[in-house]
């Protein structure tokens, strides 16, 4: 098997299945499965439910994905957004305790409502008289080119693009990320304590003798004799009232 | 050649008359007609049915072979050696009472089970279990189907498994099955970035995601393997990774039955609970099958000509003998390793096989670029290795209160000595 009839079947056999039965039946049905999962993540009362619709819909981007020929784009979508993200919004939905029923009926901005449902008729009425009017519709499946072009796997000219044309692109947007990263754990961090271990003084009972987290709060007068004997009960107080901040 | 060229071109060797960056099953090459779809559905149905009765002997095969090793008998009363108890067992799960709790949130509960089944079976599909073969004029691959992006299904189904887990013991309404995922979550989404970055050094030599390229690839003998051509490093970490992933023991903590009652699945029920039971064991092979692909050539091995036909089925008999010995491998290990810590699961994650995955990535790429100048990217790595090693003892060595949310450090930590009686009268 000569190398251009690698090409035919490669190429042609795309050209054939492109906009056929099958073709429009996949979209027609990754379509339904994107919208649907899109008005899920809207009008779900429950996060949660949110949560699985936005996969629902994360799956039916990929599909169509594959169906442009971009097998690696409809992978990394499944593995990064529907493997990670969601995972990580399922995470924090669950740790943070607000996996409960809302009352979407319940209004905190009245003119939000109405402001979205008039900037959605604005785009999409923009996007209509775009398509309708404009050349920007062309049918292409990619700007830049075949996503199987010359025989290459997708991988290999996404990779050549990325690495050589977009290099400058693809190396900033990876400094954001690590600087992104790097911001929220100083954001997330806490300054950090001097020690609040348990000290043991002279009698073996554990008191409390730093400035406690909560701004001194069981930061008593330094610790004497007298002291002494109302440590348990002073850290027992001093124990509620962290309790009381921690609320 | 560039680097890229070397990347994904340089393997162009014919996979079934098609190249390899490609990898368009053969079976496709005179376009779509009634035969071929017939032929996909065949594919389907006997993978399917193989599959699931493949579970079955896996339950009594790691259930007899436990109690081996454990001096016990095992299962023994139905059939031969007690080889219908699986069965026996299903049928009483079935007929069990299918009970909903009455906290759970009942559509996520009844969805989580299939979250679970659906990504084990679908990781089967990409697994060549045998040969390319020639049948009544119509060539075709032993495996269900050969995408183009072929390795990253397994890894985008084993990403999307969690979802069964997480969703289980969230939907139950209740304590242990959330902490169970919980732990789950975290565990798989901490081993996914070591069994990716080993993938990709699979597919770095290999040039090509394709399966059934990456058999094709290490084909002609046993040195060729992954397993051997990478360093023995890579397969080991993907061992540990997809272990915890499968959260198999020593990392099944999700159902760590001594502190969790049952972990995720504690809440289920009849058929429910089955098809967390199946989608387990049926993880177990297809892991294992899939890392006979990754790293021991999948099909690949001598044939013996003089037997007629060998050449259709024999690859598959190699496939299975490499499976079996993972399976074997699997069992052996429950039996024989106690159940790690928590922290010590997540710093086995973290800290060790994520920096060593990512350095042997990084050594890979530099002998294929560079040949004998990867000494000195191992060198610098060697020198890295040595920095983030004292971090690690640095970290460790300081005050883990510092790192807790205070009130909650100064909470645990803060002795509070019980009331004594004349306190009590105060």
């Amino acid at each position: 098997m000569n190398p251009s009839q690698v090409n035919v079947i490669g190429m042609d056999l795309v050209a054939a299945v492109h906009k056929t039965g099958p073709d429009i039946a996949t979209f027609v049905v990754s379509a339904i499965i994107i919208i649907a999962g899109a008005i899920g993540v809207v009008f779900s009362r429950n996060p949660v439910h949110a949560a699985l619709s936005l996969v629902m819909t994360l799956f039916g981007v990929a599909v169509l994905f594959i169906e442009q020929q971009a097998d690696f784009l409809a992978a990394v979508q499944i593995i990064v957004y529907a493997g990670a993200i969601v995972v990580l919004f399922l995470f924090v939905i669950m740790f943070l305790g607000v996996d409960r029923r809302e009352n979407i009926a319940a209004e905190p901005l009245h003119w939000q409502r109405p402001l979205a449902l008039v900037l959605m008729a604005a785009a999409l009425a923009g996007v209509i008289a775009l398509g309708v009017g404009s050349h920007w519709a062309t049918g292409q499946q990619a700007v830049a080119g075949s996503t199987t072009a010359g025989g290459h796997s997708n991988v290999y000219l996404l990779g050549k693009s990325v690495f050589t044309t977009y290099l400058y692109a693809f190396e900033a947007t990876a400094a954001l990320l690590v600087i992104a990263v790097v911001g929220a754990v100083v954001l997330a961090r806490r300054p950090s304590l001097p020690s609040v271990e348990p000290e043991t003084d002279a009698r073996g009972a554990a008191v409390s003798g730093q400035p406690g987290p909560d701004g001194g709060l069981h930061d008593a007068a330094p610790r004497g004799s007298a002291a002494q004997d109302a440590s348990p009960a002073d850290v027992r107080a001093g124990q509620s009232l962290v309790k009381e901040a921690g609320r | 050649m560039s680097v890229l060229g070397s990347f994904a071109g340089s393997s162009s060797t014919l996979v079934g008359g098609l190249p390899s960056s490609l990898a368009v099953d053969p079976l496709f090459s005179r376009g779509v007609h009634w035969q071929e779809v017939v032929i996909v559905i065949i594919r389907v149905l006997v993978a399917f049915g193989v599959l699931l009765g493949s579970v079955v002997m896996m339950i009594w095969f790691e259930r007899k072979l436990i109690s081996d090793m454990q001096s016990r008998i095992g299962p023994n009363r139905a059939g031969p050696w007690g080889l219908l108890q699986t069965l026996a067992d299903g049928i009483k799960l079935f007929f069990k009472e299918d009970l909903v709790p009455n906290r759970s949130d009942r559509f996520v509960f009844k969805l989580a089970p299939y979250l679970t089944l659906v990504p084990a079976l679908l990781i089967f599909s990409v697994v060549p279990v045998g040969g390319v073969v020639t049948v009544a004029g119509h060539t075709f691959e032993l495996q269900v189907a050969d995408p183009p992006m072929g390795i990253l299904v397994v890894l985008a189904m084993s990403s999307i498994s969690v979802y069964g887990v997480m969703l289980a013991g969230w939907a139950s309404g209740s304590k242990y099955p959330l902490i169970g995922s919980v732990r789950a979550s975290a565990q798989m989404i901490s081993y996914e970035a070591a069994l990716g970055l080993t993938v990709i050094a699979v597919v770095i030599v290999s040039g090509s995601l394709s399966t059934r390229a990456i058999v094709a690839h290490q084909a002609p003998a046993f040195w060729d393997w992954n397993v051997l051509r990478l360093g023995v490093v890579p397969f080991l970490i993907f061992v540990v990774a997809i272990t915890a992933e499968m959260n198999r023991p020593p990392f099944d903590l999700v159902e760590a039955e001594s502190e969790l009652v049952g972990g995720f699945n504690t809440e289920y029920s009849s058929i429910r609970f089955a098809l967390f039971y199946l989608a387990e064991f049926m993880g177990v092979i297809t892991m294992s099958g899939v890392m006979v692909t990754l790293f021991f050539g999948g099909p690949d091995g001598p044939i013996p000509r003089f037997i007629p036909t060998s050449d259709l089925w024999f690859p598959s008999v190699w496939f299975l003998a490499k499976v079996f010995v993972f399976l074997f491998f699997y069992v052996w290990v429950r039996a024989a390793l106690p159940r790690l810590r928590y922290d010590q699961l997540m710093d086995v994650g973290w800290k060790a096989l994520i920096p060593l995955s990512l350095a042997w990535l990084l050594d890979v790429g530099a002998v294929i670029v560079w040949g004998w100048w990867a000494l000195v990217v191992i060198a610098v790595e060697i020198a890295l290795g040595g920095v983030l090693w004292r971090a690690f003892v640095v970290g460790s060595r300081r005050s883990e209160v510092a790192a807790i949310y205070p009130p909650i450090a100064s909470r645990m930590l803060t002795v509070v000595p019980e009331p004594t009686a004349e306190e009590e009268q105060e």
